[in-house]
């Protein structure tokens, strides 16, 4: 009973880092590039949360409404104004920019709000459970939290497989010169994938707040987890990066139950198994 | 000659890089006018495709459309005033089914003649396979989903580069049937061919590019096989 | 007439000179600068070797590593490792460190290298966190919270503070000059040539018969070696190592990247050029404290946006200076006969 609560709470972590990676997964798959910075960008999140529930006296949830859009407004930002800069054949310019954009956004935001953790507080919500069967109960928080993980997962699949817009970013990122003969702007597709993902880190950085404390260093390892889910799920694949999210948590969870210094270990273990017997992940998209 | 050009391409020349691939290139085409552009490999007429598309850099005068000045602004500008390209090698979205790249290329929602059900009226083929992923077809089927794609966006000019390539000559024979229909709907062709045969069949005027350069235009029916074969092979 | 093949030019006979010249003064060092001077100097050479590295792995092998902290840690535990539990001395656990990073290299590359890109370097950096994970489980080195040299073996190296501090001094010198010495004859051999044809096109490199994998993979092993013993070095002379400060992405990843992008990528003068910049803004503005991070962050981003080719790149293009002889050029000669297999104009 004891080690199927603790994949059950893996499983629900899971969602979060699902979320983490899907917005990751998603401009891989657009644009061919790993935004170093998307860690940094969760916490970011978190704070524009803190500072929006703070100034207008709202609960955390709501303040989705203001923090989504905006962060999705940054995204489109950033990469009509300094990521599609950094785009081509060669790797480095955009890898080394999105880093230094981390390194801003971690010093800005200690600048602003010093190095003291915060937290969201949702009220009611943190301390009620649900009973699923007998001895085995879940909070309503992290169970609310994998619903939306599943939901968000779930919309984005739509969005790309089933949208005009999806199909933009599809057609851009197979052959972005034949999309431009189509009418599609480039430097305007780019920019709307990063809203979407900006605005998925949104959501995951306001549950993250919620979870536990948070402070300006803590973007790097949310970096981390969600590029461990994605590689485990497989690329490309968006159903798999939440297969990849639910297997790190359960990898955590089990870490964490042996010892509470293994957590982060075990996940990071699970994933290097993962990638020295199946380097192409899980659940990896067959492409024709 | 026609009076109020369509496309005006003036004193062109386009680079890769530092090496020049047209020199002074000038052509012009008229409403509802086919015209072909031939020459051996490397003569430079993908480039003038690509130049008109605004795939290439180009000076702003160099290229005229509806008497704007286009040269060099971004490709899908271009596409949004109504030029289409049918790209060397097709150039399908592979994860794209048949129907969503007939989608996309219809995305601009410029209002005319064509849309899903006149392309499928066009190709029934595709009708039968617009579920399938583009690269399950075959090459014929694919260079159909190719030209559909490019109707799609209502073009008042279409530029086809090489339709023939790599297709056996009855599939050949059986695109090529299709172009009166197209042309019907008063679209503008502009034909880049090597097979000069199918391209006679069908274009008005042909331009005859060697090593960069306009080596002879003229109408198809003015021009002897001879005057071709030596402006095409430059002996 | 004949032509023959010559590394050397004007601009890069000067520089050597310079070099000759400016490494005789540094070594007496010692007898001009106070301590803190020498400290500074000793922290100056370790930047300029981890960013040498660093160039070498990212600027010629394309090999963008986030993760080299895991061997600026790996060398500082191996030396406390050997020093604390084995009694070996400090100064000899240096080369050890090299060695067995070397070892620990060829797995974690077997690894990472079936990542490509992008995620190679985020790869590396999960390997780094890793060996941050394990190394705060070694109880008997102080886990989490580290553990510093004890006197007895700090003493054994000299007697007197002040001879300690002139060794080790004079050991960050020597370490620096060997690691740029073994960079500029690992470029101007054959697998140089194979490096700077994979710097250009990897594809290209590859249809001329370069094996870009072992190319690669010799690199990666030989970067984790200098890294370890630079490592090594720099947590000797701080005398305390913990797992967050020997494996801190932003001491040894992030401020090397930024000296060798701010320097110049590609370019055996970058690195150098990188860390003068880096620590006179430093020297300069660290009261600013997190702002003059910002700022790094800014003035990186700024200069991978307008100069990609970074300052010593701006230099080459606008003046043609080398100063380390590098680049094979051909050289129009009435004496020999030599053969002349390419002029290798590095064109990037």
């Amino acid at each position: 009973m004891v080690w199927i609560n603790v994949i059950l709470q893996g499983v629900l972590v899971g969602g979060l880092y699902a979320m983490f990676a899907a917005g990751l997964s998603l401009i891989f798959g657009v644009m061919r590039l790993v935004n170093i910075a998307h860690g940094d960008l969760i916490v970011l999140a978190a704070y524009l949360a803190l500072v929006v529930t703070e100034t207008l006296g709202i609960g955390p949830l709501a303040s989705l409404i203001l923090v989504v859009p905006l962060m999705a407004l940054i995204g489109y930002a950033l990469q009509r104004l300094v990521l599609n800069r950094t785009l081509g054949d060669d790797l480095l310019p955009p890898l080394l920019v999105t880093f230094g954009l981390s390194v801003i956004i971690q010093n800005g935001l200690l600048a602003v709000f010093t190095a003291d953790s915060q937290k969201l507080h949702a009220g009611n919500l943190e301390v009620a459970t649900v009973r699923l069967a007998e001895g085995v109960y879940v909070g309503a928080l992290p169970l609310l939290q994998f619903i939306v993980a599943v939901a968000v997962i779930a919309a984005l699949q739509f969005l790309f497989y089933r949208t005009p817009l999806g199909r933009a970013f599809r057609a851009t990122a197979d052959d972005p010169a034949v999309a431009q003969l189509m009418g599609l702007d480039n430097r305007h597709v780019f920019a709307l994938a990063m809203a979407v993902s900006l605005a998925v880190v949104a959501i995951a950085g306001v549950f993250l707040a919620i979870r536990a404390d948070f402070d300006p260093s803590q973007g790097p390892a949310r970096l981390i987890f969600g590029f461990e889910a994605v590689i485990i799920g497989g690329l490309g694949s968006l159903w798999g990066t939440l297969a990849g999210g639910l297997i790190l948590g359960v990898a955590q969870a089990i870490g964490a139950h042996l010892d509470p210094g293994w957590q982060v270990l075990a996940g990071h273990i699970a994933f290097l198994v993962i990638l020295a017997i199946r380097p192409e992940g899980l659940f990896p998209k067959v492409r024709t | 000659m026609p009076e109020s050009p369509l496309l005006a391409v003036r004193q062109l020349d386009a680079f890769y890089g530092d090496l020049q691939a047209l020199f002074g290139v000038s052509i012009e085409l008229a409403t509802a006018e086919a015209i072909a552009v031939i020459g051996a490999n490397g003569a430079g007429k993908s480039t003038l495709l690509k130049s008109i598309a605004g795939l290439l850099r180009a000076r702003r005068d160099a290229i005229a459309f509806d008497g704007v000045p286009i040269g060099g602004i971004p490709a899908h500008d271009v596409a949004a005033r109504g030029i289409a390209l049918v790209p060397e090698g097709r150039g399908l979205f592979a994860s794209l089914s048949v129907e969503e790249n007939l989608l996309i290329g219809g995305q601009l929602k410029r209002s005319g003649p064509w849309n899903l059900h006149r392309i499928y009226e066009l190709f029934p083929v595709l009708a039968e396979r617009r579920r399938l992923p583009s690269t399950a077809l075959s090459g014929g089927q694919q260079q159909m989903v190719a030209i559909g794609r490019a109707l799609m966006s209502n073009p008042k000019l279409l530029l086809c580069d090489e339709i023939s390539l790599g297709l056996a000559p009855i599939v050949v024979r059986d695109i090529y049937a299709r172009l009166p229909t197209i042309l019907g709907e008063r679209v503008s062709v502009v034909l880049v061919e090597q097979d000069i045969v199918q391209a006679l069949k069908v274009a008005e005027r042909i331009y005859c590019l060697q090593e960069g350069r306009v080596a002879l235009a003229g109408a198809a029916k003015d021009l002897t096989r001879e005057a071709i074969a030596a402006a095409y092979f430059g002996v | 007439m004949s032509v023959r093949v010559a590394f050397a030019s004007r601009s890069s006979r000067v520089g050597m000179a310079l070099c000759a010249v400016g490494i005789v003064a540094l070594a007496a060092a010692p007898f001009w600068g106070g301590r803190d001077d020498l400290a500074l100097l000793s922290e100056v050479y370790a930047y300029v070797a981890l960013a040498s590295l660093w160039n070498l792995l990212a600027g010629y092998a394309g090999l963008v590593s986030v993760g080299q902290q895991a061997y600026v840690g790996l060398g500082a535990y191996i030396l406390f490792a050997f020093a604390i539990l084995a009694g070996i001395s400090p100064l000899w656990a240096i080369p050890l460190a090299g060695i067995i990073a070397a070892g620990v290299a060829i797995p974690v590359a077997m690894l990472v290298f079936r990542l490509r890109g992008h995620y190679f370097a985020i790869g590396t950096w999960i390997v780094a966190e890793v060996f941050r994970l394990l190394a705060a489980q070694i109880s008997v080195l102080g886990g989490g919270s580290g553990i510093s040299l004890p006197a007895g073996l700090i003493i054994a190296i000299a007697p007197s503070r002040q001879l300690r501090d002139f060794i080790e001094y004079w050991i960050a010198l020597a370490l620096v000059v060997v690691i740029l010495a073994l960079i500029l004859l690992l470029l101007r051999s054959r697998y140089g040539l194979a490096l700077k044809a994979i710097r250009d096109s990897e594809l290209a490199a590859t249809c001329n018969g370069v094996d870009v994998m072992r190319t690669k993979f010799l690199v990666y092993i030989v970067t984790a070696a200098g890294t370890a013993m630079v490592g090594a070095l720099i947590f000797l002379q701080r005398l305390r190592t913990s797992p967050d400060a020997a494996f801190s992405v932003n001491d040894w990843t992030a401020f090397v990247i930024f000296i060798a992008v701010i320097g110049g990528l590609g370019r055996i003068e970058g690195p150098i050029i990188g860390t003068v910049i880096f620590f006179v803004l430093r020297q300069t503005l660290a009261d600013l404290g997190t702002f003059y991070l910002l700022m790094l962050g800014v003035v990186a981003i700024l200069v991978m946006l307008t100069a990609p080719k970074g300052i010593w790149g701006l230099v080459v293009d606008r003046l043609g200076w080398q100063v380390f002889p590098l680049e094979r050029r051909v050289v129009l000669d009435e004496r020999s006969a030599a053969r002349a297999p390419m002029a290798a104009t590095d064109g990037r």
